[in-house]
């Protein structure tokens, strides 16, 4: 079981809740209150739900050797041309106002994927490098588009994204839920899954075997893209808000920690859409626990940072023989025996 | 003895690799280790140098008894190795990647032009005359090996190990690789040397180890065994014999053609050939290292684009630009460099065979996993892959093994024209003859065959045709009525002046 690749962020995982729920008994409770969820772990699901969309789709990119520093801006571009829209209504609580910013929205995000792609796939630029780009344009952007203010609206349906409750859970977990599935299917009902880790794992021999990778590499980063933008309006619209500023400010790199917490590794090949799952819940819960630990706010990011270190580090077989070999006495005294013949050497 | 290793056990899931081995070398010996394809040759040598650790047994190195942490320190201790995959940084210069970690420095700086020198004067040793500072990723297979094999020769070693270092050498390079390890032996060192050729071995080697299927078979002096003994307690019964292969070899009555490249080439990879292959016709490529066979080969498969020149399929102009639109066109290409060009290690066997089949089918219509199984497990049992598991994650077969699966994904695409570069490399004497009689019956069946192989026999007792290579141009056009090597040779040398 210690083999299977998820066994070590899904022990981590746990052992954090746990933790969690020694300091507050009250944790694990999750209560009905009109009709809705509420609880820590509810909180959990539907503040992680814009993190696990992101990461979701920076696992395709990363599957495929790539990686998309500038999901943080498109969430905010989502976000702040989505209330534009809005904000530029009659009536803002109009179902048919609100999908219309909504596919604004998305198809913009789509649009941006599709030019980080193009700068990946055809012109060759170094991933990193290509979407450092939007990175930094794409803030402004968004800044531009919310002519630096922060843009508020007042529309119920689009609330309803990242606040509203369906079945007494929050809909943006269901929408995460319903991505994840769907990618699920697709990636390995399809052959997608298979031509992408091929593509990440050996991008000559993928070619020289006939696979399309630049037509595939091109399709990650649109996904990224749209997922981003689908984060983007989670957050704008569970505070009824648009900011170009800090939407999504660092979710890049929360996203890509997500990713490799769950197993799949930068250099491409082998993804895991569940193991990014509980990568980003991970990284979710341990916002929640610095502040259910109260923690002081100076040492949060620290705090986080060791966790993830740790966590990194025992899913490392390397890290995990070390310890091992410490323990064993013999092998060390034949460590030191192997230096004599150094010496001798 | 320099170096004895006694109850050797590695244990890999589901395999065991290693089982009980002793081992002993001695100083100023050449001493093979044989095994069929899978049998821990690569094993033993990892467990040596602390690439894997042993689950049991001793090594001791001069009496001393050692578990090296990895290769450096093994190299620090005086064990030299050359793994079987090329294991270079192919960004890096060719002088470079010789040199990496003993550069010579002044006040911590890099000197480059001693460097250079240093590293020409390690190649001279192997008869090569390279442009050094030119990246290591531009070099054939055989190139890489080589250099490879000069950054070993660099250090004061007790102990050489040399892992396939022959796989796709020519004639040439392998006589003076040869002569070279004599040379060392004499000086005293001991070297351990893994090949498939078992001429090289009783040229070469003073005693010889066999392993199979990870069990220690015997330790034998090299004088008092035969060929045949050896091969018998190599794969425990006797080999079929090859001589059946001469006869299979079929009048072919219709003559189609399915390629013709007029004046094809490619500034800087090969002069413009011309060149018609027909159906069931097997056209070997003949030439010496760098003569441009494999570069050929490329522009034949889109992996290169030919800068001029027409080719035509079926008689009509195609435009291979890539290589999808060969592969549409039912040509199949098996690399010579499986590592870096053929196989995705982390994916399984399976995942590996159905790749090609896959990729052409495109990502909307997939192959059903029981149909990736059942294409797998009927290609581990054609080419008789170890372990059979279809499961298994492709960089932990051992080499042979490895080119097994590569073979046998472009064998099941069923291609029209099958073009293959050093198809047999690293694989055992046993499944060699096995997939020298498959070319000769997929011919027979109507497929084109393009075969190049540093093996001049092979190239001739497979092919109907040969073409010979010199710096990077054809030659010559030879029909196969009883060619020798010494006739390739001779064409060879005078560029095809007659
Ligand atoms: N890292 C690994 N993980 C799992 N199994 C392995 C690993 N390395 C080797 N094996 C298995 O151990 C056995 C011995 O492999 P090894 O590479 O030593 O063979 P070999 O004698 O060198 O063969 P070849 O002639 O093909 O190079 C094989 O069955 C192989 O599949
Ligand atoms: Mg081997």
């Amino acid at each position: 079981m210690i083999k299977h690749r998820l066994f070590w962020p899904t022990a981590a995982l746990i052992v954090l809740l746990l933790g969690n729920f020694i300091a507050h008994p009250a944790f694990f409770s999750v209560e009905l209150r009109e009709g809705h969820l509420y609880g820590s772990l509810i909180d959990i699901l539907r503040f992680g739900a814009p993190l696990i969309m992101v990461a979701l789709g920076m696992t395709l990119v990363i599957a495929t050797g790539g990686i998309d520093l500038s999901v943080g801006s498109v969430v905010a571009i989502s976000g702040a041309i989505a209330c534009l829209h809005l904000s530029g209504l009659e009536n803002q609580d109009s179902l048919g106002g609100t999908a219309g910013a909504v596919g604004i929205a998305l198809g913009l995000s789509i649009v941006l994927g599709a030019c980080n792609g193009v700068l990946v796939s055809v012109l060759n630029i170094q991933p990193i490098i290509a979407t450092l780009i939007l990175m930094v344009a794409g803030r402004g952007l968004a800044q531009l588009i919310t002519d630096g203010q922060i843009i508020t609206v007042n529309s119920s349906p689009y609330q309803a994204i990242g606040g509203g409750f369906v079945l007494t859970l929050p809909v943006s977990i269901l929408i995460a839920v319903a991505v994840f599935v769907l990618a699920s299917l697709l990636v390995r009902k399809s052959a997608l899954g298979m031509l992408l880790e091929a593509v990440g794992g050996n991008p000559e021999a993928s070619r020289l075997a006939g696979v399309r990778s630049r037509r595939l590499i091109w399709l990650t980063y649109v996904v990224c893209g749209l997922c981003a933008g689908i984060a983007g309006l989670m957050i704008s619209s569970n505070v009824s808000s648009a900011d170009g500023n800090n939407a999504g400010l660092w979710i890049e790199l929360d996203a890509i920690l997500a990713v490799v917490i769950g197993g799949t590794a930068l250099t491409g090949g082998r993804f895991s859409f569940a193991g990014t799952v509980i990568g980003a819940l991970l990284i979710q819960t341990l916002s929640t626990t610095v502040y259910t630990l109260g923690i002081p706010p100076q040492t949060t990011l620290l705090f986080k940072a060791v966790v993830v270190m740790a966590v990194c580090l025992v899913q490392s077989p390397a890290f995990r023989r070390k310890l091992v070999r410490r323990r064993k006495p013999k092998p060390v005294t034949r460590a030191r025996q192997d230096e004599k013949v150094e010496v001798s050497a | 003895m320099v170096l004895r290793m006694t109850g050797i056990r590695k244990r890999f899931p589901g395999v065991v690799a290693l089982d009980d081995v002793d081992f002993r070398l001695l100083p100023g010996e050449v001493h093979a280790l044989m095994g069929e394809n899978g049998a821990g040759k690569s094993t033993l040598i990892k467990v040596l140098t602390g690439v894997y650790g042993v689950d049991a047994g001793e090594i001791e190195l001069a009496g001393e008894p050692v578990s090296f942490t990895g290769p450096a320190a093994a190299q620090r201790a005086g064990v030299s190795t050359v793994y079987q995959e090329v294991n270079l940084c192919p960004n890096l210069s060719i002088a470079e990647n010789i040199l990496l970690g003993r550069e010579p420095r002044r006040f911590g700086r890099i000197r480059w032009a001693p460097m250079r020198r240093r590293a020409e004067e390690l190649l001279a040793r192997l008869d090569l005359e390279l442009d050094v500072s030119a990246p290591l990723s531009a070099q054939s297979i055989a190139v890489q090996q080589l250099v490879a094999i000069a950054r070993a020769l660099d250090v004061d070693a007790r102990v050489l190990v040399l892992d396939e270092p022959t796989s796709s050498l020519d004639s040439h390079e392998v006589d003076r690789l040869l002569a070279v390890m004599r040379t060392l032996r004499d000086e005293g060192m001991a070297i351990l040397f893994v090949t498939h050729f078992i001429d090289q071995v009783f040229a070469i080697s003073d005693r010889m180890t066999v392993l199979r299927n990870g069990k220690l078979v015997g330790e034998y002096e090299t004088a008092e065994i035969t060929p045949v003994e050896l091969v018998t307690r190599m794969i425990g019964k006797e080999l079929a014999t090859l001589d059946e292969l001469e006869q299979v070899r079929p009048e072919r009555t219709v003559r189609e053609e399915l390629l013709r490249a007029e004046e094809v080439g490619r500034a800087g990879g090969i002069e413009p050939f011309s060149l018609g292959i027909q159906r069931g016709e097997v056209v070997g490529l003949a030439g010496l290292l760098g003569s441009g066979r494999t570069e050929l080969a490329r522009l034949l498969f889109g992996a290169d684009h030919a800068d001029q020149g027409t080719i035509r399929v079926d008689d009509k102009p195609v435009s291979l630009r890539t290589p999808r639109a060969a592969i549409a066109r039912g040509i199949a290409f098996c690399s010579e460099n499986r590592k870096t060009e053929g196989l995705v290690e982390d994916l399984t066997v399976r995942e590996n065979i159905a790749l090609a089949v896959q990729a052409s089918r495109g990502w909307t219509k997939p192959l059903s996993r029981k149909r990736q199984e059942e294409i797998a497990e009927s290609s581990i049992k054609a080419l008789d892959i170890r372990p059979a598991n279809p499961e298994a994650k492709v960089g932990e077969l051992s080499g042979g093994n490895q080119q097994k699966v590569l073979l046998a994904r472009w064998l099941i695409t069923e291609p029209r024209l099958l073009i293959l570069d050093e198809p047999t490399r690293g694989i055992d004497i046993g499944a060699k003859t096995e997939i020298q009689k498959l070319v000769t019956r997929l011919a027979a069946e109507g497929m084109a065959v393009v075969f190049i192989s540093a093996e001049l026999e092979e190239v001739l007792r497979l092919s109907d045709r040969v073409l010979v290579l010199r710096d990077r141009q054809v030659v010559a056009q030879l029909d196969n009525d009883a060619l020798t090597p010494e006739q390739i040779m001779a064409t060879i040398a005078d560029g095809g002046a007659e």
